[in-house]
């Protein structure tokens, strides 16, 4: 069957998909009435995955760990879920669910990650890594005393220090657009390129990435061969597209072992080859899903082997294997396409799933039909996160991806230096105790005068806080300098840059948490009386607050302001040091799980929250101070600065279905007026949490995880979010019975 | 110009069409045994709020309001300040965003009828059907108040939505509804909402000193409501509670 030619263009003489997208795609303004449902085969296969993500769960959370292999592309033979059954092919280990060991990151890491399940690292793998350097070896023979206080205190915390810091989206299309043997070409074309330029730090170093990502890229088709598979040249069809793509990601992911391993932005791109196997008559609509649903399968069973602490940071297991769906072209087209809803359909034929991480680029100009569609899906699977397309659009293109759960970068040309986040709440702890920190006592800041015992002056504190901030933001991009060039010498992501551009714009990822308990706390200061309490060794661990204050989450600017000023501040002080490999300082305002972790590592706070009890996550506005509804909140947080938070600023927000609408096409048109309306702002992000039963009663129980919670009846005048935790549960658990 | 104001609910879909900022003014003339909400009875208490603090308030959310939603005032008993309610709404129209007024009808009269002519669309509490049970239920001998705003929407061909409160106990059987629809008839009736009976609003009563009044009333139970909904559906197809449709 000859398939019909590509439509030319620049992407035929360098690589550039973007240009590929842009002249073959088929955009969709159609609804979801052409999905099909799960073939038999998939079922079976999803089954067979089920159980053993059973087997997982009983047996304590892995099924096996391979101890003897250094995981990379090579180092396992081929292994299958069902090898008769399968379309696409491809597991991280020889077995599915059998993690792998990744000591580049940390050897210690790696033995505790095995112990932490019951298993011993082998000794010929730390026989091996006695006399290698790993990524925590060589950031730990730097670190000063200070970055490490600034640590233990939790000032800073959740760096990648000792686990791979991830964020790095490769191209994995290239692989099917070109085939490998084109990608080593342009890969040889730069390194020649390089050697005629004056060889300085710079230079050398990426000739030596470069040299590296050839050499991988070498492996790459080499892994593909042991599965049977010859990807030197172009994919030819859907099938073959989606499978290069895959394996693409699969080594990635079998050579690192970063937090977030995000996918892309790949169904447009797929969608081109499927158009023409439709076309052709090569497949039917039954056969597309089948090798979507396959693929999808593939990336819901990836994992990596991890701490315990480092579960506790980012609970759950995730990988955030983030693919980017929909959005708008540059021209004015939509990039929604068939393929575009036959992912979002995976969600239905291979049931709801946390990964892959299905994140919708929203536009107010995708088609209805489209947005309809993600709000039913919404509501039904809970699995979906939103995020601007007007927003991002213009500042990155068209062709950017999400790199974990906010952070925007064009594929294939930017590249993140993820940097966790600093605690601002801390920030301001400190500065009242003279650079104490106020549970151990330890001077981790500059030493100054502590603040008095009188009722706090909202000028003064501020200016300590701004002092404060001046020393730390200079710490923290110091301690993430030396966290980046060590990742880059001793644990570089090959395959990942081989498949970037090799000249690429580099951004480095700082991020705060805390800040709506920050921006509460100085609206206390301001607007109530606040006044410092002291331990018996003189620090400031508890406040007296007379009067009240307004909230940041009720849509009020004199708070909201506040806390719009402390990102622009922030983002401010870091532009001052300079950056490794001068990347572009971003920020996030993104905790993901670990708001709970930052808040147990810091004292209680001006605002009312005591010590050890979690921050609300993002930027979410504090639990149970939000008293106007669901949208004064999200208005508060649509307040914050984009442009200082280019890394993207996260907000959750949780629902019962019954509150947005008492019929299911009421809520989904409600749910499309929600996110237009909050993206209009304009905002960011919005992920979506929608309660189930089991959820709603994990809602009774923690509250606090289910930010922004909206029980709502007809005429009811309550704000739920003020309730008692004790009432909360009782309205709970009656909305649930009585089913309103 | 001001008014009491109790609370504000800026995820309102549940209080008339589309997202809604729901205003629940302060001060109800009522004393229904079931009420949910006995913390809007009291005048003197609540926020004094001008009319432009509303109406910001309003464009601070207008970006949600899509092609249906808009306002909604309710409470407590919004015609007990028709003044703050007329400023409000001739405010809405003005600026073309949409408007509802919830409303029992106890308190109406005919200096109410330009504030009910200016709300885009009444959502109307039908307590019950006749007079002992009105007053039965709400403590206060307005029926004919009732009766007298019906006429007048009957006659200006008003859109309406109608809500009732079903409670096991109450009014939960067949006749019910059937009295129900006779007294809706001649509406311009877009939607007619069966409520469950809940007693959430019960430990309100007891922050405020007062002794429920509800006890012997339960919610519907769900096979029972779904049979009422029916009665609904079949005999005035376009005013059908959308959980019974499709």
């Amino acid at each position: 069957m000859i398939m019909p030619a590509f439509i030319p263009g620049a992407w035929q003489t360098a690589v550039d998909v973007r240009d590929f997208i842009q002249k073959n795609y088929t955009p969709y303004e159609g609804d979801a009435s052409f999905l099909v449902g799960p073939t038999k085969r998939t079922k079976t296969l999803n089954a067979k995955y089920e159980r053993l993500k059973q087997l997982e769960h009983e047996l304590g959370g892995v099924v096996d760990i391979d101890t003897t292999t250094v995981s990379s592309l090579l180092n396992y033979p081929p292994g299958y879920l069902d090898k008769d059954k399968e379309i696409i092919v491809g597991l991280q280990t020889n077995r599915p669910l059998k993690r792998g060991v990744n000591p580049f990151g940390g050897i210690r890491m790696a033995e505790q990650a095995c112990q932490g399940y019951g298993y011993e690292l082998s000794p010929q793998v730390l026989q091996h890594f006695q006399y290698r350097t790993t990524h925590n070896d060589g950031v730990f023979r730097v670190y000063s005393p200070e970055m490490r206080a600034a640590r233990r205190c939790g000032i800073i915390t959740g760096l990648p220090d000792s686990y791979g810091r991830g964020r790095i989206v490769g191209d994995y299309r290239r692989v099917a657009l070109y085939g490998v043997d084109t990608l080593i070409q342009q890969k040889e074309a730069d390194k020649l390129a390089l050697s005629r330029m004056n060889m300085d730090d710079e230079n050398i170093r990426l000739s030596e990435e470069v040299y590296r990502h050839i050499d991988f890229l070498g492996k790459l088709k080499q892994m593909a061969a042991t599965y049977g598979m010859d990807i030197s040249g172009p994919a030819n069809n859907g099938r073959e597209a989606a499978q290069w793509v895959y394996f693409a990601y699969l080594a990635a992911i079998k050579e690192q072992n970063g937090a977030a391993m995000s996918l892309g932005r790949v169904s447009t791109f797929l969608d081109i080859y499927f158009e023409r196997d439709l076309a052709t008559g090569r497949l039917d609509e039954e056969g597309v899903q089948e090798i979507i649903d396959d693929f999808v399968l593939k990336l819901r069973m990836a994992r990596q082997l991890r701490t315990p602490e480092y579960n506790e940071l980012f609970a759950g297991d995730p990988m955030w294997i983030t693919e980017a769906i929909g959005g708008m072209g540059q021209d004015g087209r939509t990039l929604v396409t068939r393929t575009s809803y036959r992912f979002l359909n995976t969600l239905r034929t291979l049931g709801p799933a946390p990964e892959p991480n299905l994140t919708v680029l929203w536009s107010t100009a995708m088609p209805e039909n489209f947005k309809n569609f993600c709000a039913e899906l919404s509501i039904e699977t809970d699995s979906l996160q939103y995020e601007n397309d007007d927003l991002m659009r213009v500042r990155y293109g068209d062709d950017y991806a999400i790199a974990c759960c906010v952070s925007a970068a064009a594929v294939g040309k930017q590249m993140q230096f993820f940097g966790a986040r600093c605690n601002l709440a801390k920030i301001l702890l400190l500065a009242l105790n003279g650079g104490r920190d106020e549970i151990s006592g330890e001077q981790v800041g500059p030493i100054e005068e502590p603040v008095g015992d009188g009722v706090l002056d909202y000028d003064d504190v501020r200016a300590r806080y701004r002092r404060c901030l001046e020393w730390l933001a200079n710490l923290y991009v110091n301690t993430m300098n030396v966290i980046h060039y060590m990742h880059d010498k001793y644990a570089y992501e090959k395959i990942q840059m081989a498949l970037h551009d090799t000249w690429v714009k580099r951004f480095m990822s700082f991020g705060a948490a805390g800040l709506s308990v920050t921006a509460d706390s100085f609206s206390a200061i301001k607007h109530a009386r606040v006044t410092p309490i002291r331990d018996e060794r003189g620090l400031v661990t508890d406040f007296s607050v007379e009067g009240d204050y307004p909230a940041y989450g009720n849509d009020d600017d004199r708070v909201d302001s506040i806390a719009t000023a402390l990102c622009d501040e922030l983002i401010a002080e870091l532009r001052k040091t300079p950056t490794y490999r001068q990347a572009e300082h971003t920020l996030s305002i993104l905790t993901i799980t670990s708001n709970v972790v930052y808040g147990k590592k810091t004292g209680s706070t001006p605002c009312g929250r005591k010590l050890g009890e979690p921050f609300a996550p993002g930027a979410n506005p504090m639990h149970r101070r939000d008293s106007s509804g669901a949208l004064a909140s999200l208005n508060s947080v649509a307040k914050l600065n984009y442009d200082s938070c280019r890394d993207g600023i996260s907000n959750t927000f949780s629902l019962v279905p019954e509150s947005l609408g008492h019929s299911q096409p009421e809520q989904h048109d409600n749910l499309v007026s929600l996110l237009d309306g909050y993206f209009s702002q304009p905002a960011h992000h919005l992920n979506v949490n929608v309660l189930n039963r089991e959820k709603l009663i994990d809602a009774m129980m923690h509250p606090e995880k289910y930010p922004n919670l909206t029980i709502r009846v007809s005429g009811y005048a309550v704000n739920f979010n003020s309730l008692s935790r004790k009432q909360q549960e009782e309205v709970l658990s009656r909305t649930y019975h009585d089913r309103l | 110009m001001s008014g009491r104001v109790h609370s504000y609910e800026t995820m309102g879909a549940l209080d008339g069409p589309g997202l809604r900022l729901v205003v629940f003014l302060q001060g109800c003339p009522l004393r229904c045994r079931y009420c949910h909400n006995p913390d809007t009875w009291a005048t003197a208490v609540g926020q004094e709020t001008r009319v432009d603090e509303i109406m910001r308030r309003i464009q601070r959310l207008r970006p949600y309001f899509g092609r249906r939603g808009g306002l909604t005032l309710s409470g407590g008993e919004p015609l007990q300040q028709p003044e703050f309610c007329r400023e409000i709404l001739h405010e809405c129209r003005r600026l073309g965003i949409h408007s509802a007024l919830d409303t029992s009808g106890g308190v109406w009269d005919e200096t109410c009828r330009e504030i009910v002519d200016l709300a885009d669309l009444i959502i109307l509490d039908i307590k019950a059907t006749d007079p002992t049970a009105w007053q039965a239920l709400t403590g206060r001998d307005a029926f004919a108040a009732l009766a007298d705003l019906l006429a007048h929407l009957r006659s200006t061909s008003h859109p309406v939505w109608v809500r009732q409160v079903v409670a096991e106990g109450l009014n939960d059987q067949p006749e019910d509804m059937l009295k129900l629809l006779d007294t809706v008839s001649g509406l311009r009736l877009e939607r007619l909402e069966l409520l469950p009976y809940h007693d959430l609003g019960r430990s309100k009563w007891e922050r405020l000193g007062l002794q429920y009044a509800a006890h012997d009333l339960k919610p519907p139970r769900p096979e029972v409501l779904a049979a009422l909904r029916k009665i609904i559906a079949v005999n005035w197809p376009t005013a059908t509670d959308p959980k019974t449709a499709g």
